[in-house]
């Protein structure tokens, strides 16, 4: 929201005095972003950056979706023409990194960016400067990675971009540089993020809003925030290597020169199995939000629900020589996977089991956020079976690589992330816009995506079985893989209609829906405390919390925190595990250096696939750039 | 349910309705069929857990109206709370007990793919963007010889394969003999095939290797112990001299022009290492990794310019006149 007209700035007013209205009116004016293009590019907002992040990713989940059909189409009949086989290694490339890189993990760290702050009780999120910084790398990445894709130079070695294929002396052109430097933008992208989430979790969470408390979305987002930590560094390893192996002739990966092409793998999936759970844990998140609001009850078995969170987040890292059990590990190791990867499935069991009884014993609303959980529930279990099925090694060497897997990951993927995400849209579209989304177009919505998502995707299990391998541009017709492949096809067009469906009903709904006000739920987490779409500052007052759903348990009125500046950008730093208050603290101001050095950083990456040397100028100009943004500012505090 | 007798129907429709010489259910190799009942098993016991899952699904869904409630209300006490945690508890210890015996189940099934692993292999395969190196191995140098994209094993022996790559990762997989294992420059994998009947199976390349990746088959031919033998003298043997007139043009015409550089056929001066060994190219039922079945217009049209039927295949065309093609390709499928 642009600042009003100049308004009167009293020396250091605090929160204590005023009545509402101007309250609510300083605090907007210290809280929003200036005026003009200046303004909106330097917003340090987590609501404005959280939205622009969302919006962005869906921009790149409808292009990921075109590839996606593209693909479908050329697969529809055996020996097809609808794409050549280097067109197609590129589309399938391009498909999956962006899904996972562009889309899918940037998606739910937006939520993240949107909501933590709200559902902690905050005014902004931590290191707001950050998260501005972030959404320029992650936007700069897309764009580099499909204007690659559109110049015919983009990576076309899959997603996983294995060597020998994608080195020195078969990787051809630049391709495989695109890969591997759009890795290190999202990369960036997502650790700043997730610092700001966990951040923000620990030490800016309303008092009295106990860690064990937090609603279980917030939990969900910590989870992910520590895995993305811990997980994207050794992808950041892999591919780093792989681009100096490809320009500066090391050998990391060479095993003439004693490097090794496992090591690769090892390195890509020790990343790529957390991977799959920090995208699905958002998904549980979003999965317990709604399942609460639309049972009426708090979820059972808090504690039981984060034990679970925290569980699966350190197994994930337990599991990913399951994908490599067809590269002759010996034995022990290998078992030691499966067993890993078959116990995994207990602490998601006991999450499906806790959402059940809270609508077993809850009075559930059937609304269109719900049924995508149902949906959700649906083939998300599904996936959950055929993923017991690839953690035994003998199964796994049959399915490996095969159109079963393809079938086993979308149901896990687009069963356990993207439908409670279409449904976490509906269910906080009011709150990031104002206005509900159309309940009827979301039925329809819901059915098309169910059906159309079965129809296409149980299919490829069969084909899978039938000795159909992934990433074949085409197939012959003597293998008998037609019919379910046109069907899988079908399908596809329906998900893709069902799609396109819910992008219209938000671009209808945001202009014509009907109004929400602050709570159209009726929901109990912090969140729907707030404005619909929410002011500058968030609240008007910081709530104080005593239970895990506030809003449900203090009907009347939440007690409140006072004595905060009104014209400084002030919050309020709370202890780790109780948030007992601690100190004021400053927030940054809007600032236009974050884009700066996102530029400057740009500039760097693109440039050091061409020559080595931008690495060592490149650098320079981040840091000239990190000067400029860091240089410090006399506060008004100092003087008084 | 109705969605499970769907499944049913389809698996069937798609089982009858076709070929299944690629087919992981048709289990022609003793390692498939242990593979296919621990995956039958497997789905028959999950299948019922996710059955249950949604039967509870649906009682959720069935409850919901009575009594109707409205987005105000809310209730914020846990009654039953006991109950519905030894509900909860019962059933985590159904799920631990569940994927505990599918984990010892799976543990006995691959017992015996381990086991072997340290034999010596009788044939080397060899992996090339985009088709695959067969070597015999024999007890004399005279025993050994190379085929490329075929390979014919005894029905009732076990016989080992090592896996090794010239280039890339590559991935041997023949799903009705055996489930998969990568081929890995620089790592020294190998496999067992034990084809229980003969036949014609199909495999394909299962790990992405590039370009052609979608045209990277090969055969295996599982027969009769007596037949394999008479395969494998006829394999040893040096090519044949043409005798009529057409062929040995195309011989002539093999040697003058670049097919040499690449292609060995044994008994020749050609011996180029690059591309599939010639040596028997007649014997063999397709050509260009599986492509195409091997008839002389088939053939033609390959050598007239592969790019046509695999493009980016790393064979270049090679300039011929019309009758020049025509005596090479008689010359080849002569090959037998």
């Amino acid at each position: 929201m642009p600042r009003a007209a100049a308004m009167p700035r009293p020396a250091n007013q605090r929160d204590t005095g005023l009545d509402d209205a101007e309250l609510r009116e300083r605090l907007a004016y210290t809280w929003g972003r200036r005026p003009g293009i200046v303004g909106w590019l330097s917003t340090v907002d987590h609501k404005e950056i959280g939205r622009r992040y969302i919006a962005t990713a869906f921009v790149f989940l409808a292009l990921g979706g075109l590839l996606a059909a593209s693909i479908r189409l050329q697969l529809a009949r055996p020996e097809a023409h609808v794409v050549g086989p280097d067109l197609y290694n590129q589309i399938f490339t391009t498909h999956g990194s962006n899904m996972m890189f562009l889309f899918a993990v940037p998606v739910m760290q937006a939520f993240s960016l949107y909501l933590v702050p709200l559902m902690v009780g905050n005014r902004n999120i931590a290191f707001g400067r950050l998260g501005a910084y972030s959404y320029w790398m992650f936007l700069a990445g897309g764009i580099f990675l499909w204007v690659s894709f559109l110049l015919d130079i983009g990576p076309d070695v899959g997603w996983f971009a294995y060597v020998p294929l994608s080195g020195p002396q078969y990787g051809i052109g630049k391709r495989p540089d695109v890969w591997a430097q759009m890795i290190t933008f999202t990369e960036v992208a997502s650790m700043a993020a997730a610092v700001q989430t966990i951040v923000t979790v620990f030490k800016h969470r309303a008092p009295g809003m106990k860690l064990t408390e937090m609603p279980l979305f917030v939990w969900a987002m910590l989870v992910t925030a520590f895995m993305i930590i811990f997980a994207m560094p050794a992808v950041m390893i892999a591919s780093t290597s792989l681009i100096l192996d490809r320009l500066v002739g090391t050998h990391f990966f060479n095993p003439s020169e004693g490097g090794s092409a496992l090591l690769f793998q090892h390195l890509f999936w020790f990343f790529g199995h957390p991977e799959v759970y920090i995208i699905f844990i958002p998904g549980t998140g979003m999965v317990s939000a709604i399942v609460e609001t639309f049972a009426r009850r708090p979820v059972f078995g808090h504690i039981a629900m984060i034990i679970s969170l925290v569980a699966t987040g350190m197994l994930a890292f337990g599991l990913w020589v399951h994908h490599m059990f067809a590269t002759g590990l010996p034995e022990l190791g290998a078992s030691f996977f499966t067993i890993m990867s078959m116990t995994i499935a207990i602490p998601s069991g006991l999450q499906i089991f806790c959402w059940l009884t809270t609508l077993f014993t809850g009075t559930p609303v059937i609304r269109t956020p719900l049924l995508f959980i149902f949906g959700f529930f649906f083939i998300f279990v599904l996936g959950g079976m055929t993923g017991v099925m690839v953690a035994s090694i003998p199964i796994d060497l049959q399915v490996h690589d095969t159109f079963f897997v393809v079938a086993h990951f979308h149901y896990v993927l687009i069963g356990g992330a993207v439908f409670p995400l279409i449904g976490a849209t509906y269910y906080w579209f009011p709150k990031i816009t104002g206005r509900m989304m159309s309940e009827r177009l979301g039925t329809w919505n819901f059915w098309l995506a169910f059906i159309g998502f079965n129809v296409a995707f149980f299919p490829m299990h069969i084909l899978g079985m039938l000795g159909m391998p992934r990433r074949v541009y085409t197939y012959q017709h003597d293998v008998g893989w037609e019919g379910l492949n046109l069907t899988s096809s079908i399908g596809a067009l329906i998900l893709a209609a069902s799609f396109a469906l819910f992008f219209f009903n938000m671009w209808r709904s945001a202009r014509t829906g009907a109004l929400a006000g602050p709570n159209p739920w009726g929901a109990g987490t912090l969140e729907w405390l707030a404005e619909s779409p929410p002011l500058p500052h968030n609240f008007d007052q910081i709530p104080v919390v005593t239970h895990a759903t506030p809003l449900w348990a203090e009907r009347e009125s939440l007690p409140i925190v006072s004595g905060i500046s009104v014209n400084k950008r002030e919050i309020l730093v709370t202890s780790l595990t109780d948030a007992r208050p601690e100190i004021r603290e400053a927030s940054p101001d809007s600032s236009i250096w974050p884009l700066i050095a996102a530029i400057a950083t740009t500039v760097a990456f693109i440039a050091s696939i061409f020559s080595p040397w931008a690495v060592v100028w490149g650098g320079a100009l981040v840091g000239v750039t990190l000067i400029g943004w860091f240089w410090p500012k006399t506060i008004q505090e100092d003087l008084e | 349910m109705i969605r499970r007798m769907l499944w049913l129907v389809l698996i069937s429709g798609a089982l009858a309705g076709c070929r299944d010489w690629q087919s992981a259910a048709n289990q022609a190799g003793a390692e498939a069929a242990r593979i296919w009942s621990l995956t039958l098993l497997f789905t028959i016991v999950l299948g019922l857990v996710w059955l249950a899952v949604m039967v509870a699904v649906a009682i959720v869904i069935r409850r919901r109206q009575n009594p109707p409630v409205s987005l105000h209300d809310a209730t914020l006490e846990d009654a039953g709370h006991r109950r519905n945690s030894r509900v909860v508890g019962s059933l985590l210890a159904a799920t631990a007990l569940t994927v505990a015996i599918l984990t010892v189940l799976s543990f006995i099934a691959q017992r015996p793919l381990f086991a072997g692993r340290a034999a010596t292999a009788g044939i080397r395969l060899i992996g090339h963007q985009w088709w695959w190196e067969v070597r015999y191995d024999g007890a004399t140098p005279s025993q050994m010889f190379t085929t490329a994209n075929e390979i014919h094993i005894p029905v009732g022996t076990p016989i080992r394969l090592s896996l090794e790559s010239n280039d890339v990762i590559h991935s041997f997989w023949v799903p009705s003999l055996a489930g998969k294992q990568d081929l890995i420059p620089g790592h020294n994998n190998s496999i067992e095939l034990l084809a229980r009947r003969p036949g014609l199976y199909r495999g394909q390349c299962a790990e992405f290797c590039g370009l052609q990746h979608a045209h990277m088959g090969l055969l295996v031919v599982a027969e009769e112990p007596d037949a394999f033998e008479k395969w494998q003298a006829a394999q040893r043997a040096a090519a044949e001299q043409p005798q009529e007139s057409d062929r040995a043009t195309g011989a002539q015409v093999f040697a003058s022009k670049p097919c040499a550089l690449c292609h060995t056929i044994r008994g020749t001066p050609a011996g180029g290492t690059v591309g599939p060994d010639l040596t028997h190219l007649g014997s063999r039922a397709y050509i260009g990794a599986d492509v195409l079945p091997l008839t002389p217009g088939t053939l033609a049209a390959w050598i007239a310019d592969p790019h046509s039927v695999k493009p980016g295949v790393n064979m270049p065309p090679v300039q011929l006149q019309g009758d020049e093609l025509n005596a090479v390709t008689a010359y080849l499928i002569g090959l037998k």
